[in-house]
């Protein structure tokens, strides 16, 4: 397993080689799940919002498995859970406008 | 993803094909286990008088069949009308934008490939 510590960096790498975003943010909100069952397993929980033209013409489901493939056995045991926005430049642009 | 054998697929299966609303939890409607779990039940109660759920923390089998299954790493998972519609974020983005009543209500397909 990936050290706890280490793991938002390894999240940030993972994703900046497989989708080269424009923007993309990796908050730790495994604090706020401490005592849960999952967490108590050691998995992490995350928070990603990733803009990349890689989303172009996907729809939602299919860019969320796009992320979790990239992550790959990660999502077994170091992430327990992973809140995913995903979206497209353009649609990152309205988003944020 | 693992393979899912026969017998689990078509646990699965039946189980997706019993209701037209179908929701793969951790725990129960009354006392979820998980936060998101607990976020998805608060949505569709909004809009279902009733609906099914299976809790996957009472079946390893399915708890790890369903994801395989799904081609889906995490659980909770929403099955409506037999497709597969997604987790608690995807759940939640199509309660914002109006969506998720829509597909209810068979209005759209429930499809979102």
């Amino acid at each position: 397993m990936i050290p706890a510590g280490e793991r938002p960096a390894w999240i940030e790498t993972t994703l900046r080689e497989h989708f080269e975003p424009e923007h993309l943010e990796v908050q730790d909100e495994s604090h706020l799940h401490r005592g849960h069952p999952g967490a108590a397993a050691g998995g992490g929980h995350f928070r990603v919002t990733l803009v990349s033209p890689r989303f172009v013409g996907h729809a939602r489901l299919a860019r969320h498995r796009m992320v979790y493939d990239a992550l790959g056995d990660a999502m077994k045991a170091d992430i327990h859970a992973l809140s995913v926005r995903a979206f497209t430049p353009e649609e990152w642009e309205q988003e944020s406008a | 993803m693992m393979n899912v054998s026969d017998a689990i697929r078509n646990r699965i299966g039946s189980i997706i094909a019993s209701d037209r609303v179908v929701l793969f939890m951790k725990g129960t409607p009354q006392a979820p286990q998980c936060g998101f779990s607990a976020s998805v039940i608060q949505i569709l109660d909004r809009f279902l008088p009733s609906y099914t759920t299976f809790d996957a923390l009472g079946d390893p089998e399915i708890r790890e069949g369903i994801k395989a299954y799904s081609s889906w790493p995490t659980i909770p998972q929403l099955y409506i009308d037999g497709e597969f519609i997604g987790g608690c974020d995807i759940v939640q983005e199509m309660f914002a934008s109006g969506e998720l009543e829509k597909t209810l209500r068979g209005e759209t397909p429930a499809s979102a490939d």
